[in-house]
């Protein structure tokens, strides 16, 4: 704020000028974001298809919703691969970042193994998937051993993408551990040193202590994306076997692009926005407690 | 703790990183190894993990008989357009946020950050709506549009901007240079480093952006390479070493793009996640 606080212009206000820098984001703003937000509301309380907006029908929809078992489903498929992606995601991370940090002459080529994944579309990391997990001629089976068909057993069908899936985006969590470890100061650990503190208590009563708060965010972060699931399990099971990998994104895709029933989508995109918001505020909040217990 | 003991975690530690490198290293090194395969060894009983015989067929047939190279020029078109359009609004509106005093501005720049609440993925029905009254269904622009509103990209240039001291523009709007001009000549050269490494972060997104192009793309000729891509099974068949050529096709540029700029890569997305870079 404190660039505006300077004698010339300050006494009157800028705006005409504020206004023609402004425009092009707000247009963009209301036309894909606004409108579209508020868009969403209406049609979740209208029986509209895709093409065409049809006659309010109030919580109907939300009722529906309520009792419909393939919701909750998605909704259980989704948590259940948010449990078995953040907790690796984050772990992973932080010893990933811990490796790179303490091997400064291998650095650059560990962060850039680590990370380069994160920065490939999805399809590539499917297509490699897909191929490797292969029954009989996939490199998996080969050093398993058995025929295993990963993407069409139910038990693994989730847990295989969710392993695809920590190879592709691990790097991003061992970015902000990386960003938390260079903003500890150097100094605490030679004070720690000559007190004859080592290796793992170091890392207990230094490094851990300074990380948590960055923990705490990569999980919620992790937690918020890995809510957003739809790509992998689209490509690489579009869903089966027995809809046991059918997201709550892949069943608003379903109902709203295969079935046309955008009003019924629209309400569960609603719900999906009440999960999401309620986790991010649940993490605002803990992040708050953390910070007051800890200062 | 003995001297002996911070040894052992060190070795440990050496052990693991070579384990977790070898295994994050391995999908991309077993691409490659079978795209260099013809197509019989791949679905061969015998397993080996090189190629016996070495070939670049797969590539060259991917790249002569598929949609390959149209996906890949799609890509960079798509990406190019989001990432310009987003930093030139972006940058015009973080400006104004930051700089210029006027009616509304903590109301709109609420407002705008509430674009950190709420997903994009809920606003898919409504936009796909307008875009198909709108006709930009299959188009550049309606691949495009949608993806320029950035809140996070707003709020990390306002931030920069926010500390820059306030006399770098008062002699410039002394001599009479209007808002654009200020922001062209006196903050752009400043910004450098952090317009770079969100540039490049955008372009990175919007080139691996799946959702939103398998939503408004049906045609095969307007996919961009993420979408592409997964109808390789059906333009080629269950040819592995095809599919893996497509994939690292799709994969190199951007791979190249993060080798080249790793340091803006890391700062950039570093920035948009809210913490300092």
């Amino acid at each position: 704020m404190q660039g505006s606080d300077f004698a010339p212009t300050s006494a009157r206000r800028e705006n005409i000028p504020a206004l023609m820098l402004l425009a092009p984001f707000v247009i963009a703003f209301l036309l894909f974001f606004a409108v579209p937000a508020v868009e969403t509301l209406w049609l979740s309380m209208t029986d509209s298809s895709l093409t065409r907006t049809n006659a309010f029908a109030g919580l109907d929809n939300y009722r529906l919703l309520l009792n419909d078992p393939s919701f909750w489903d998605s909704v259980g498929n989704t948590f259940y691969f948010a449990v078995l992606t953040v907790v690796p995601l984050t772990a992973l991370g932080l010893l990933m970042a811990l490796l790179v940090n303490h091997f400064v002459k291998a650095q650059a080529w560990l962060q850039g193994v680590f990370f380069l994944p994160f920065v490939l579309p999805i399809s590539v990391m499917t297509l490699i998937a897909d191929w490797m997990l292969q029954p009989s001629t996939g490199v998996v089976n080969h050093l398993l051993g058995g025929q295993r068909a990963w993407l069409a057993d139910p038990h693994w069908a989730l847990p295989a993408v969710a392993i695809g899936t920590v190879w592709w985006t691990v790097g991003f969590n061992l970015l902000l551990f990386l960003a938390g470890l260079r903003n500890i100061p150097q100094d605490l650990y030679e004070a720690a040193a000559l007190d004859g503190a080592r290796g793992f208590t170091l890392f207990r009563a230094i490094t851990w202590p300074a990380l948590r708060p960055v923990a705490t965010t990569a999980v919620i972060l992790q937690l918020i994306a890995s809510l957003k699931v739809f790509g992998q399990t689209y490509i690489l099971t579009s869903g089966g076997p027995f809809n046991t990998t059918r997201v709550t994104l892949h069943y608003m895709y379903e109902t709203a692009f295969t079935q046309s029933d955008a009003g019924y989508a629209a309400a569960i995109a609603m719900a999906f926005v009440a999960i999401v918001i309620l986790l991010s505020l649940l993490q605002a909040w803990i992040v708050r407690w953390l910070a007051g217990r800890d200062g | 703790m003995s001297a002996r003991t911070g040894i052992a975690w060190s070795a440990a530690g050496a052990v693991a990183a070579i384990l977790l490198a070898a295994l994050w290293a391995f999908p991309l090194l077993w691409a490659l190894s079978t795209s260099l395969r013809p197509e019989l060894e791949t679905v061969s009983n015998q397993f080996h993990w090189l190629p016996r015989h070495w070939t670049v067929d797969a590539y060259t047939r991917t790249l002569g008989a598929g949609n390959v190279v149209r996906w890949l020029v799609n890509s960079f078109v798509v990406a190019l357009g989001v990432t310009v359009l987003t930093m030139a609004i972006s940058l015009m509106a973080a400006y104004a946020f930051s700089q210029l005093r006027f009616r509304g501005r903590g109301l709109l720049f609420g407002v705008a950050m509430l674009g950190f609440l709420l997903p994009f993925e809920a606003l898919l029905v409504p936009l796909f709506r307008t875009m198909n009254q709108l006709g930009l269904i299959n188009s550049y622009a309606g691949i495009i549009l949608p993806q320029v509103v950035s809140p996070v990209v707003i709020y990390v240039f306002k931030q920069f901007f926010d500390a820059i001291p306030a006399d770098f523009r008062e002699a410039a709007v002394i001599d009479g240079a209007g808002p654009l001009r200020v922001l062209w000549s006196v903050y752009l050269p400043v910004s450098g480093n952090i317009v770079w490494a969100m540039a490049i972060v955008t372009f990175i997104a919007a080139w691996n952006n799946f959702l939103w192009p398998f939503i408004i793309v049906t045609s095969n000729d307007m996919m961009t390479i993420p979408l592409g891509l997964t109808q390789t099974y059906d333009a080629f068949g269950v040819r592995y070493a095809q599919l893996m050529a497509a994939a690292l096709l799709g994969a190199f540029p951007v791979a190249l793009a993060y080798v080249a700029f790793q340091r803006r890569v890391t700062q950039g997305f570093l920035a948009a996640s809210g913490l300092k870079g």
